[in-house]
């Protein structure tokens, strides 16, 4: 091949196809990237310093902001360390609800990105598709929560409130419906010649290095890699749920993709367990008093679960006192989005948005 | 000799009474008026595109498209036209500015041009040019050098690359296009377009004739008209607008324009050399103008709608996907359909 001047090209922050605030420095040999520099820090909002100045309680609607598009998954991450520290136990009919608004909430990611992926890459229905049944489902948690984006609705001690009334009708009826409309997305994508051009092998990650750079969630299910907290280190009531985890063989972006999908019917299939097991069971959904000053004792603890994205960790450092000593985020993004510049490495500049949009990350998870 | 439309009007007007002998000046005005009336034509069908696009599209994605300006939008497109217009038109600093202005009317004269040998209805014709579908490949050649300029001259990296990708596509697709309609003019005879029309009458459509090379001219064409999935001159997700990035207001316009322009165009082509151009079913007692012309609009809409359906379908190809379609699918395709096509036409089958 021959080769021609290189040249730096600058893609963002302010880019149709970034997400959000980042910022990608390309370094171009015609339209192949020959290397890339990302910049970080755009969307910082210092969110683990914000922590140590606020109540334990107060913190939750900081953690909505973080990966705004799941926010009850970035709830419950931050409740579950905050329950270890204070060693409560929620009843049983609340893990339930929170398992459904968590695989709910999963459900909603993998429709933003399916959404977001196919219009980086210029097919503009997808997303519209995507936004109407995500419609639906925040529907649903703005009848729990009162809110469409920023939940708060997963607290230490349990939930915000218990369902409202035809809650698991409507619930119900919204299960019944969406595989037909994921069965519509994968008839108009799965098969179709143009995406398996674009997107199969680019973005490779081999099982081994996606370890070493520390990719989580989807993005290392499709590098073959069997790896998935609800089963490896249950939290919450997944060990009583019935379900599998999906993984691909391929490690390109394709296998990526088709791994969401899966996910999103495997989603389906929890929160159908977890809606029968909140029609059957009865009882409260919180625990029955948690104090609005809340002092832990002195210690720490480290919860982390599967979020959307890949792993969600929170590290909380308490000193006895009302405010966390310190807090700190492990988030999927932003170690996701680290294997990027390997990934895109002698790709064309069509396959950064691509593989970009497959990483599937949240500025407010990168930056914090 | 063909009718055309300014034998038509010297005989309306000879109709009512008034004739004119040598003299230059009414000529002269006969003609300005064609011009304006072609114009004006071009303009509504682009303004009908844009709109009949967001609608379809609309409705494909579950949407319904315009709904506020005027019944279902249909006046969308004259609001867009004034928003253009009272736009600012930026010119960045370290443009080339005298390239930077010509370069859209260098994009947009060629669109309308190749309308002139263009045959929207029996008599309905600015000029039978004897070549004429040369003609029309020979301009429509021309606004790729005006893409190259325009990214040149923006002095934008996203500009400069968007460019080369649009004139590498559209040179590249050049090729199998000219090459298919080569098979179309050796059954034919003939260039001029009112010939290929009538030639359609006596035999059959030639999509029927050349299925092989209709499919490599479609393909051809999408990318031509810089459509989904052949979209390289906009490709937005990695070069923000392609090469027009740093135009905005009436220049934009003109890039706006002369894009729908061009669709019209290539479906205008597309339906005149494989869909039988304006023949089809007459009903006695309304004008065979009117008939005819209302035919090519329905056979031109007809492809528009197939490329907005495409649009809603499918993603956009990779660059180097693109050209390696076009040079090794393509172009060996289009020889192949030319040779058989000039095997039959020597043994006296077509």
């Amino acid at each position: 091949m021959t080769e021609t001047e290189e040249f730096t090209i600058n893609v963002g922050p302010v880019h149709p196809s970034t997400h959000g605030v980042l910022r990608f420095v390309l370094r171009m040999d015609g339209e192949t990237i020959k290397d890339t520099e990302m910049v970080l820090g755009q969307l910082h909002r210092g969110l683990e310093k914000i922590a140590e100045s606020r109540s334990y309680l107060q913190f939750v609607p900081y953690t909505d902001r973080l990966d705004y598009i799941s926010g009850m998954t970035n709830n419950y991450a931050y409740t579950k360390a905050v329950e270890d520290l204070a060693g409560i136990t929620v009843p049983r009919r609340g893990e339930y609800l929170r398992v459904l608004v968590m695989e709910l909430g999963r459900i909603v990611n993998h429709m933003l990105f399916t959404g977001t992926l196919f219009l980086d890459l210029a097919a503009s229905t997808p997303i519209m598709y995507c936004f109407r049944d995500r419609h639906n489902i925040l529907e649903l948690f703005e009848s729990l929560s009162g809110a469409r984006i920023t939940f708060n609705y997963i607290r230490p001690g349990g939930v915000r409130g218990d369902i409202p009334e035809g809650f698991i009708d409507k619930t119900r009826a919204l299960l019944k419906e969406l595989p037909s409309r994921i069965d519509e997305y994968a008839e108009l994508l799965n098969d179709n010649e143009i995406v398996k051009m674009r997107l199969k092998g680019i973005g490779m990650l081999n099982p081994k290095d996606a370890i070493n750079y520390g990719v989580t969630g989807p993005m290392l299910r499709g590098s073959g890699v069997s790896y998935d907290i609800r089963k490896d280190d249950p939290y919450s009531v997944y060990d009583e749920l019935d379900f599998k985890v999906c993984t691909r063989n391929e490690c390109d972006t394709y296998a990526r993709y088709v791994v969401r999908m899966d996910e999103m019917r495997e989603s389906l299939h929890i929160a159908e367990q977890a809606l029968d097991a909140i029609e059957r069971l009865q009882g409260p959904v919180s625990t029955p008093y948690f104090p609005r000053i809340f002092k832990p004792v002195r210690g720490e603890s480290y919860s982390r679960i599967e979020a959307p994205k890949g792993e969600l960790g929170f590290y909380i450092v308490s000193d006895g006192s009302e405010h966390p000593y310190r807090v700190k985020i492990r988030s999927p993004s932003f170690c996701n989005l680290i294997a990027l510049p390997q990934m895109v490495k002698g790709l064309k500049i069509s396959d950064l948005v691509a593989v970009f949009g497959i990483v599937d990350i949240c500025l407010g998870d990168v930056d914090r | 000799m063909t009718q055309t439309i300014y034998d038509n009007i010297v005989y309306l007007l000879s109709l009512v009474g008034i004739s004119f002998g040598d003299s230059i000046v009414p000529k002269i005005i006969i003609v300005l008026f064609i011009a304006i009336l072609i114009l004006v034509e071009v303009s509504l069908m682009v303004m009908f595109f844009t709109w009949m696009e967001r609608k379809v599209l609309g409705h494909i994605q579950v949407r319904r498209g315009p709904m506020i300006t005027g019944p279902h939008g249909l006046l969308q497109p004259i609001v867009d036209g004034i928003k253009l217009l009272t736009k600012e038109d930026i010119t960045p600093k370290r443009a080339d500015k005298w390239l930077y202005f010509i370069a859209p009317l260098i994009v947009f004269v060629p669109s309308i041009l190749v309308f002139i040998p263009m045959p929207f209805g029996q008599g309905a014709i600015v000029s039978d040019l004897p070549v004429g579908i040369l003609y029309i490949m020979a301009i429509s050649a021309i606004s790729p050098v005006g893409v190259l300029i325009a990214g040149w001259a923006s002095d934008n990296k996203y500009a400069l690359l968007g460019s080369l990708r649009a004139v590498a596509q559209d040179i590249s697709y050049e090729i199998p296009m000219v090459l298919t309609v080569i098979g179309v003019v050796l059954i034919t005879g003939s260039l001029s377009m009112q010939d290929i029309v009538l030639a359609q009458g006596e035999k059959t459509w030639f999509v029927f004739l050349q299925p092989l090379g209709f499919i490599i001219f479609l393909i051809a064409a999408i990318a031509e008209m810089s459509r989904i999935p052949f979209d390289l001159h906009e490709s937005e997700s990695e070069f923000v607008a392609g090469f027009f990035t740093e135009y905005s207001g009436m220049k934009f316009a003109f890039f706006f324009l002369a894009e729908y322009a061009h669709l019209f165009g290539i479906s205008a082509i597309m339906a005149t050399l494989y869909f039988g151009g304006w023949q089809g079913p007459l009903i006695p007692g309304i004008p065979v103008v009117i008939m005819s012309v209302g035919w090519f609009t329905i056979k031109v809409l007809a492809i528009v709608f197939f490329t907005i359906w495409l649009r809603g379908t499918v993603p956009r190809v990779r660059v180097d996907q693109i050209l390696s379609i076009g040079w090794k699918v393509m172009i060996p395709l289009a020889l192949l359909n030319l040779f058989i096509t000039g095997l039959l036409v020597a043994g006296g089958v077509l």
